[in-house]
């Protein structure tokens, strides 16, 4: 996530989610996409005889297990269509292009797939297709490039070959890659802007309910306890001790800053009834316990921004520790909330 | 069966929710629900939300939700990843049960961050379909033609569906989309975004949320003047694949109002209003159908989920909305309708009535 603030200060993020699926197919998609490597386009038939393309595994009206697989045509008609302009995030086409339902013949089940055409205008309801295919394919959806006017296909296909798969395998295909990947504009709420944008000037703030005056870090606008908002903000202390802490051995991927073994911990604030997270250095591993008082080493002045990663790490102060019975959250418990710990 | 019905509810739709999370907007709506019947949350014996952490962009979002309901000590609880219509039928569920005489139900739907009609492509068979991303404009489009050229409505008539629902929404603060004097010749005159599709044939997207309180027998009589009595209550699927389905129907949607019909008593056609969800023009024509609407009931009176749809949430907010012109006494019967997954696969039904 890299985070940016826009002309007017408010702090915003690109998060980008990824899911690298791998799917199993079993053997019927896996002979749909096994076809589809090939060059063929396969469909399963059902007990009275009607045939659905994609190969489905099972008879959604009936729920019996569907397998006999059957070769269909690679020419067919558009059932219904759109026109997609400008291409969609993620789609294999880069260009405008139709998206319709093509029965193909031999089936009595469409499919998806898009139309290559120049315009909206060259698309109709009732019209002849046939499939173009990508030269190099590994056993997927996309393997099919589309669906052009018939008759046109037969250049671009014999051009870049259809007769067998590329990677020369006749192996059926029993898995397909199929990541997601998924977009957001993440705005903070307005709480967490005012919090982060206080890290720029070394200030750590929560939020004090309004019903008991327990105090919040972060900030999150809400006394999660009651349901009610909160809108007052403290200003807390550099100082507070180890809630509960773990070591951590195995590296994250994508987190080179981060070498191993380090110590993530919950940072119990002197005035704040929660912990959050932080880091902890400046001793040995073995030294880390509940109840260590610890303070926050920050970046240098003129590396500060409007981030909580100002806070570099937690050290050790020296301090005597809490003891561990008192040592956590307090805002869940009896003890008063607010009440400051290094007083016991 | 127990009687069981509305008593309050609360909804918040807006454009975009741009510095509010999803907590700071349902913390006033929970409240305001609650309030209204002078419940706290002790006083709730079940509470069951639907949200899509898809929209958040967040796995299991949906617990730090709770927060909004002052979850502490911990309460009884459930959620789902459906619109918030679902919920309420677990609520009811449990209401039927007999534990409890209260529950809550809530949903909400943050879908600005993101682009919404790109995040539903993922809601698709993910072997042969979604790997193409299929937007849900496109999917809507697809559906669209197959009813226009099956000849059983027009282009006109449409655009004079959304016109009636920008008309009805005139009022509603929860409406993103509404005109007094919008015609049907200004909604052909917009441009064509997903053929054929225009801005106007396709809900409005929103970001929003909404709270519903539900009580059993004498204690809904108690909490308010005129309860919104859940008659009848059902929800059907039908197969998931597109291919497969006839677009031009919905199967699901008819049963689950027979059946709810057979609860109730009385037929769909017997609603004085019926609220649908529906994300386009050419789905409200197919339900209006299905359903077996007669011009006797009054269509989308809110203006619909066509003039504010809160991804989760509109569904729900339907059977506020109906609610409410019980409760208000505007309709002694009420149909509200809510839908979920690609071309109205799942749709529930619930039939409401004043007494």
């Amino acid at each position: 996530m890299t985070g940016v603030s826009d002309e007017r200060g408010r702090l915003r993020a690109d998060l980008v989610i990824e899911y690298p699926f791998t799917r199993t197919t079993g053997p019927v998609v896996g002979a749909f996409m096994t076809g589809l490597r090939d060059g063929r386009i396969v469909g399963s038939r059902r007990t009275d005889g009607r045939v659905f393309v994609p190969a489905a595994e099972v008879d959604p009206e009936t729920g019996d297990a569907i397998t006999e697989i059957v070769e269909v045509g690679s020419t067919g008609v558009i059932e219904t269509w759109t026109w997609v302009d400008p291409p969609r995030p993620g789609s294999p086409w880069e260009e405008p292009h139709g998206l319709a339902l093509v029965r193909l013949d031999g089936a009595d089940t469409p499919m998806l797939h898009g139309v290559l055409v120049e315009s909206a205008d060259d698309m109709a309801t009732g019209m002849r297709v046939e499939a173009v295919w990508k030269a190099e394919r590994v056993g997927h959806i996309t393997d099919l490039k589309g669906f052009v006017p018939e008759g046109t296909g037969q250049a671009e296909n014999s051009a870049e070959g259809t007769e067998r798969a590329v990677d020369g395998t006749d192996e059926t295909v029993r898995s397909i890659r199929t990541p997601i990947r998924l977009e957001y504009d993440f705005i903070p709420s307005a709480a967490a802007q005012e919090y982060l944008h206080a890290y720029a000037d070394k200030r750590i703030l929560g939020n004090r309910s309004p019903v008991d005056g327990a105090v919040f870090v972060p900030p999150r606008g809400v006394d999660p306890r009651h349901g009610v908002a909160a809108t007052e903000m403290v200003e807390l202390a550099h100082t507070g001790h180890v809630g509960n802490f773990c070591v951590t051995h195995l590296p994250i991927p994508g987190r080179d800053d981060l070498p191993t073994p380090y110590v993530s911990a919950w940072i119990h604030l002197d005035g704040a009834d929660i912990g959050f997270l932080g880091l902890v250095a400046g001793c040995d591993l073995d030294d880390v316990r509940i109840g260590m008082r610890v303070r926050a080493v920050w970046k240098p002045d003129e590396d500060l921004g409007a981030t909580a990663e100002n806070v570099l790490h937690w050290e050790p102060t020296g301090e005597p520790d809490v003891p561990v019975d008192r040592a956590g959250n307090r805002a869940w418990r009896d003890s008063a909330p607010g009440e400051v710990v290094e007083d016991a | 069966m127990r009687e069981v019905a509305v008593v309050s509810s609360a909804v918040h739709q807006v454009e975009a929710l741009t510095f509010t999370t999803d907590v700071q907007l349902m913390v006033p709506l929970i409240n305001q629900a609650r309030d209204l019947v002078g419940l706290s949350q002790d006083d709730i014996g079940f509470t069951c939300s639907g949200s899509s952490d898809f929209l958040a962009g967040q796995g299991f979002s949906f617990v730090q939700t709770l927060d909004a309901v002052g979850a502490f000590p911990p309460i009884a609880e459930s959620h789902v990843e459906m619109d918030g219509a679902f919920a309420l039928y677990e609520a009811w569920v449990k209401l039927q049960i007999g534990e409890v005489d209260t529950a809550l139900v809530y949903s909400y739907g943050k879908s600005s961050p993101g682009s919404r009609r790109d995040v539903l492509a993922v809601q698709l068979d993910p072997y042969a379909m979604a790997p193409l991303w299929p937007d849900a404009h496109s999917v809507a489009a697809l559906q669209a033609r197959r009813l226009l050229e099956s000849g059983g409505v027009t282009v006109e008539e449409l655009a004079g569906i959304a016109v009636r629902s920008q008309r009805n929404a005139v009022g509603n603060p929860n409406a993103l989309r509404a005109s007094a004097d919008v015609t049907v010749d200004d909604v052909m005159a917009d441009a064509v975004v997903a053929d054929p599709l225009r801005a106007a044939d396709l809900a409005a997207e929103a970001d929003g949320g909404c709270a519903v309180v539900l009580a059993a027998g004498n204690r809904a009589r108690e909490l308010c003047d005129r309860p919104a009595w859940i008659r009848g209550i059902d929800h059907r699927v039908d197969a998931h694949g597109l291919g497969v389905r006839d677009l031009t129907r919905s199967p699901s949607a008819a049963l689950a109002a027979a059946r709810a019909a057979d609860q109730a008593g009385f037929e769909a056609d017997a609603a004085d209003v019926a609220e649908l969800h529906a994300s386009s023009t050419a789905q409200v024509h197919l339900l209006t159908g299905e359903l077996s609407l007669g011009d006797d009931v009054r269509i989308d009176p809110s203006g619909g989920s066509l003039a504010g749809d809160t991804l989760m949430a509109a569904g729900l907010v339907r059977i506020a909305e109906a609610a409410r012109q019980v409760a208000s006494g505007d309709a002694d019967r009420a149909l509200a309708h809510a839908s979920s997954g690609p071309c109205l696969q799942q749709n529930l039904v619930c039939l409401l009535e004043g007494e």
